[in-house]
């Protein structure tokens, strides 16, 4: 078998506009980006300087003014809603800065609930959440709700459940944007751990500290890279 | 919570509203069938009782009756007023004339009824008023002139049994004698008269069919199956069944917006949260699903909520409505029926259906990568 050496995000002067009131905010500027497959990229950058944007864009939940998207060799710049949904459900796992728990849910429940919108079987879904929630440190925690657990142990749990699918890429906006730094060190060696384990990771963030652990940073200014 | 009690009261009131608009109606339908009479003769032109008319020729009346094979038992009843002098006061009566046998004007309750000529029997009201016993002889009369202090048409009469008039007003104190009694009381205006015919058909028979040949066969009477006094009452209940309708619609119309706004407050404060199911692949679908969803959980939990409160102050809004004087006793303005609670029912299911949709089409909508990132500023 031939590996694919193809790079799994690659990004072609992709653009974003918006607009804002009368004006028009150009947040992204013609980007090029490759991220290679079992790569762990942070993107950094001042506050408003495209870091987001580029990551909806790779994340196929927003679409570019011009230019190209390919994520695992399909264009994703130009899908219809339905398409995008069911490509990101299969394809890609998102953690956010807030953790995003369905509070009525219990923490294995929360983990399934990708595995049953993508109508994998009661059985194996449940058994994969256990298995992720014990990747992730959370045996003990599977019925517990959000409400019960810590906010180091939601974003754990958020973490399982972006991996509940087997995505090929994993974005994280800002992941320990909300935890104090004690907890921010265990979710930054839980990613490391996931990153050396195969998993493709781009994260946004402020922290020096996960930024340092990625293998490649990529500086962003004003809606453009200036150094990757 | 409070969702759930807003939508709760707006579903008592669509309830009792329905029961109203019904109620009426149903009741009077129950009241005349519960004798089993299926047509009423009144003097032309009248309903029974609503004046003082009376139809003349009863023994001819009845004759021509009793030529229909379809026509099973007939029961004449004269109705006027009595009086009984209680020391020195004057304690009246409505009293009704019939004939013990095939009456259907009252149930009897204790003693015994009305088999001989001298015989009267009366409803607890008026048993009160008097402070009377079975087998006490009363001097009853059918005129009394409060300027003179006389009485007419007196006569000597045994209090036999108590009874429960079906028709009878609220409080109203009221007596039966056997109907030639009435009449020799009367004098000779009221000889061969009768204020009302209660006719009950034979089984199989159509009750209209033998009403229209009473009107041909008897031109000098109003005669009316239960159809058609419930068609009267109809008309002459519109304006309440109106007003019940409107009040209902706009019950419904408030639970309605009520939960259309707090599920769309609900999908606004979960913008984020829906935006992230959204990204990690959760179809519009879905979303719109699970928001119909919570709109018609929190309209069947407060519809379950309302129909116990809608029955309850039903039954208490009766009690005050039915105290009305004139009002027969037996009839209801709110009635319970299975039928008006699946139509409440029913009607806020559909609502909260329609409710959920707004609010889901917007979640549906929500753009994911703006909606993330007013979160990340908020």
């Amino acid at each position: 078998m031939i590996p694919d050496v193809a790079p799994i995000v690659s990004l072609r002067e992709a653009r974003r506009d918006y607009a804002l009131g009368a004006e028009r905010v150009h947040a992204l500027q013609g980007v090029s980006l490759d991220v290679e497959r079992g790569d762990y990229v942070a993107i950094v950058g001042p506050s408003g300087c495209g870091k987001s944007t580029l990551l909806n864009l790779i994340g196929v939940i927003d679409q570019p003014t011009s230019g190209t998207v390919t994520i695992a060799r399909k264009r994703v710049d130009a899908m219809s809603d339905r398409e995008a949904t069911s490509f990101r459900l299969h394809n890609i796992g998102f953690v956010f800065q807030r953790f995003y728990l369905m509070p009525i849910l219990s923490a294995l429940e929360n983990v399934a609930l990708p595995m049953a919108e993508a109508k994998v079987p009661a059985e194996e879904r449940k058994a994969r959440a256990a298995e992720l929630l014990a990747y992730v440190g959370l045996s003990s925690r599977q019925r517990h709700r959000p409400s019960e657990l810590s906010g180091g142990e939601q974003q754990r749990v958020a973490i399982a459940r972006a991996l509940a699918n087997h995505p090929a890429l994993l974005l994280a906006d800002e992941p320990t944007g909300e935890l104090d730094a004690r907890t921010g060190t265990e979710i930054i060696s839980l990613f490391r751990r996931l990153n050396s384990d195969g998993t493709t990771i781009v994260v946004v963030t402020h922290d020096e500290d996960l930024a340092n652990a990625a293998r490649h940073k990529v500086h962003m200014l004003d809606g453009r890279i200036v150094d990757a | 919570m409070l969702a759930v009690l807003g939508v709760a009261v707006a579903a008592a009131m669509l309830l009792d509203m329905v029961m109203l608009a019904t109620g009426m109606r149903e009741s009077f339908r129950e009241l005349l069938l519960s004798q089993g009479f299926d047509i009423r003769l009144a003097p032309k032109g009248t309903l029974p009782f609503d004046t003082d008319a009376t139809i003349p020729g009863v023994s001819a009346i009845t004759s021509v009756l009793r030529t229909n094979p379809d026509i099973r038992e007939i029961s004449p009843v004269l109705g006027g007023s009595i009086h009984i002098p209680v020391g020195a006061l004057d304690v009246s009566a409505a009293v009704l004339g019939i004939d013990p046998t095939v009456q259907g004007d009252y149930e009897f309750l204790s003693g015994q009824d009305v088999t001989t000529p001298d015989a009267i029997v009366a409803n607890d009201y008026l048993l009160q008023k008097l402070g009377a016993r079975f087998g006490d002889t009363l001097d009853v009369a059918a005129g009394y002139d409060p300027q003179t202090r006389t009485y007419s048409g007196q006569r000597k009469l045994v209090l036999t049994g108590k009874v429960r008039f079906i028709y009878g007003a609220t409080e109203q104190p009221s007596a039966a004698v056997r109907r030639e009694t009435l009449e020799a009381m009367g004098g000779g205006a009221r000889r061969d008269r009768a204020s009302l015919f209660m006719v009950r058909v034979r089984k199989g028979a159509n009750p209209d069919s033998v009403r229209n040949w009473i009107a041909t066969e008897i031109p000098n009477v109003s005669a009316i199956s239960i159809a058609t006094a419930i068609a009267q009452v109809d008309q002459r209940l519109s304006y309440f069944r109106q007003l019940a309708f409107i009040l209902g619609a706009v019950s419904l119309f408030v639970g309605f917006l009520l939960v259309t706004t707090l599920v769309t407050v609900s999908v606004n404060e979960r913008a984020g949260e829906i935006a992230v199911m959204r990204a990690i692949g959760v179809s519009r679908a879905h979303v719109v699903q699970q928001i119909v969803v919570e709109g018609l959980a929190t309209t069947f939990i407060g519809a379950l909520l309302g129909l116990g409160l809608g029955l309850l102050t039903a039954r208490y809004l009766n009690s005050i409505l039915s105290a009305f004087p004139g009002l027969p006793v037996a009839i209801d303005f709110f009635l319970f029926q299975p039928r008006a609670v699946w139509s409440a029912l029913g009607l806020l299911i559909v609502s909260g259906i329609a409710a959920g949709i707004y609010p889901a089409w917007r979640a549906a909508s929500l753009p994911i990568a703006e909606s993330l990132r007013r979160e990340a500023i908020a």
